[in-house]
């Protein structure tokens, strides 16, 4: 990997820890729904492989911070500023504090 | 053949006494009342298998039921790069294991026959399913007959490797390999709505990217159904004049618009449009297509002449037959038949259905993603993203401004990304564990 590449992904930073989001039933089905659509980029259950950053168990600030950062263009993106704009201020909430409580 | 199941659904038992329905006119009603509510889901690919997966993880009372034939799972997303020899067949070829374990009934076999009535599907084992829901997620048919002489003994030479397998992806490679530098590679795009629209330019860019290595003389002649470019216009001719000599007199790259291969001959080499009959040295003509077989079956492919399956975007229900729902490539939708979309329908079905078996009213705005990446080089990519969230007035689900977008320009990061979605959406499909040994190169 370039040296660029890989520095933009240490950028990026990820969290890992155990335990199944995937397998959940618990919860609100939308937010749970609402997860489950960003695992096809950042893997199943939040926790990518590769390349991408891993979503689980980032806390839920850092998450709509970055959501909003890249709606309003001040965190520099690839894909992410079409999604960012695809969903509400209070989606990114719900999937903040879901990908927070799933590690 | 073999079926692996743990318990064969006796027609005569009937499955629908567990479970109230409420057919065609929305599912409020629906609850399973003290039983299981049985799914027979035909077909394993990007679609089924995710449906089949996250069906049993958010409603792990329902009996899931897979049938497909294929004994592994092999990607179409990558498979150019077995074109470009960047990857083999071996690193886009995925085991069903995960899935097999995650439900209840595993079906190796094909469908030949379903009665939406009865309610029962059958296999060419003689082996017969009752469902209360049926999941048809059986990607494309390929209309052979639509291209004059593409014949069983044509197919042999000639592939269109729009499925990706060792007898198509394979062989085509094998193809490749054998033509001496100078050769004239003739390939085709077919008529939209098709399969992955990215990927006849994608697949120019990898088999030009081998040549640029192993045969610098030889070049490709794209034979374009469509009047232009029907998928990332401007990034794909970015990437033919940045790396192949596209718009020079050198170029490797003849795209030729407006010419819809129409014959193949495999003795004399050539595929027939309106215009003229081009020679080549290798020939890959993907023909035109429509929703698979099954889905004809079922009596549900009625949208869009008779091609695609017409479907409730709230549900992915048929618009024409209660309890059958159409998933990725042979639904009528306005995504794109990709395999993102194919995936995330198959979460926004199970979602629908595991609301509607607890009872409750499935989500009346739901939101659905694509993110699809091409590689223009062994080294570059770029993507196409979009959100589609249930507009109440249109009926439809549509991108909210801004939520849709091509990349400004190829990147090595995007490659590094797309590398990284195979890996993930292989993973979050087939439920491959946090170990796994992925051998594909980006």
């Amino acid at each position: 990997m370039k040296k660029s590449i890989a520095l933009t992904l240490l950028i990026a930073g990820t969290l890992g820890a155990a335990a199944s989001a995937f397998a959940s039933g618990h919860g609100d089905p939308r937010a749970r729904f609402m997860a489950a659509n960003c695992a096809y980029c950042h893997g199943p259950d939040g926790k990518s492989r590769g390349a991408i950053p891993s979503l689980a168990g980032l806390e839920a600030k850092y998450f709509v911070d970055q959501m909003k950062a890249f709606r309003d263009g001040s965190r520099p993106a690839t894909v992410m500023q079409k999604h960012a704009m695809g969903y509400t201020e209070a989606e990114y909430e719900v999937m903040g504090k879901w990908f927070e409580s799933h590690k | 053949m073999t079926i692996d199941r743990r318990e064969f659904l006796k027609v005569s038992a009937g499955a629908a006494g567990a479970v109230t329905l409420s057919g065609l006119t929305g599912c409020a009603s629906t609850s399973v009342a003290g039983g299981k509510a049985k799914v027979v889901v035909v077909g394993a690919g990007f679609g089924g298998s995710t449906f089949a997966r996250y069906m049993k993880a958010w409603s792990p009372n329902t009996e899931v039921t897979v049938i497909e034939p294929l004994g592994q799972f092999v990607s179409c997303p990558f498979s150019n790069t077995v074109l470009a020899g960047t990857n083999k067949m071996e690193d886009i070829t995925m085991p069903y294991d995960y899935v097999k374990k995650a439900v209840d009934n595993w079906v190796a076999d094909k469908v030949t026959a379903i009665d939406t009535s009865k309610r029962t599907v059958t296999t060419a084992g003689g082996k017969t399913f009752a469902y209360d829901r049926l999941v048809l997620a059986g990607g494309i048919e390929l209309l052979y007959d639509k291209v004059q002489g593409y014949d069983a003994e044509t197919r042999k030479t000639i592939k269109h490797a729009w499925k990706a397998s060792p007898d198509q992806t394979g062989v085509l490679r094998q193809q490749l390999e054998a033509m001496p530098d100078g050769g004239t590679f003739v390939m085709s795009v077919p008529m939209s709505p098709y399969r992955c629209p990215p990927g006849p330019y994608e697949r120019a860019c990898q088999v030009a990217t081998y040549f640029k290595k192993a045969k610098p003389r030889s070049k490709i002649i794209i034979l374009d159904g469509n009047p232009d470019v029907a998928s990332k216009k401007g990034l794909f001719v970015a990437a033919w004049k940045n790396h192949y000599g596209y718009g020079t007199a050198d170029s490797m790259i003849d795209y030729r618009p407006n010419n819809m291969p129409r014959a193949v001959d495999a003795k004399k080499m050539t595929v027939g449009t309106e215009f003229d009959d081009v020679k080549g040295d290798v020939i890959n003509v993907v023909p035109p297509m429509r929703a698979a077989a099954v889905c004809g079956m079922a009596g549900v492919r009625n949208g869009n002449n008779g091609n695609w399956c017409a479907i409730d975007y709230l549900t992915f229900e048929s618009l024409d037959v209660p309890n059958v729902h159409i998933l990725g490539d042979s639904a009528l939708t306005n995504f794109p038949k990709s395999g993102s979309v194919a995936n995330n329908t198959g979460k926004m079905c199970a979602y629908a259905l595991s609301e509607i078996f607890a009872g409750r009213k499935p989500d009346q705005s739901p939101v659905v993603t694509n993110t699809c990446y091409s590689a223009g080089s062994d080294s570059v990519a770029f993507h196409v993203a979009t959100v589609f969230r249930w507009d109440p007035e249109k009926k439809a689900l549509v991108p909210p401004k801004g939520a849709n977008g091509v990349s400004k320009e190829e990147s090595e990061l995007e490659m590094a990304y797309m590398d990284s979605w195979a890996k993930n959406v292989w993973a979050d499909t087939l439920g491959l564990p946090e170990n796994y040994n992925f051998t594909t190169k980006g």
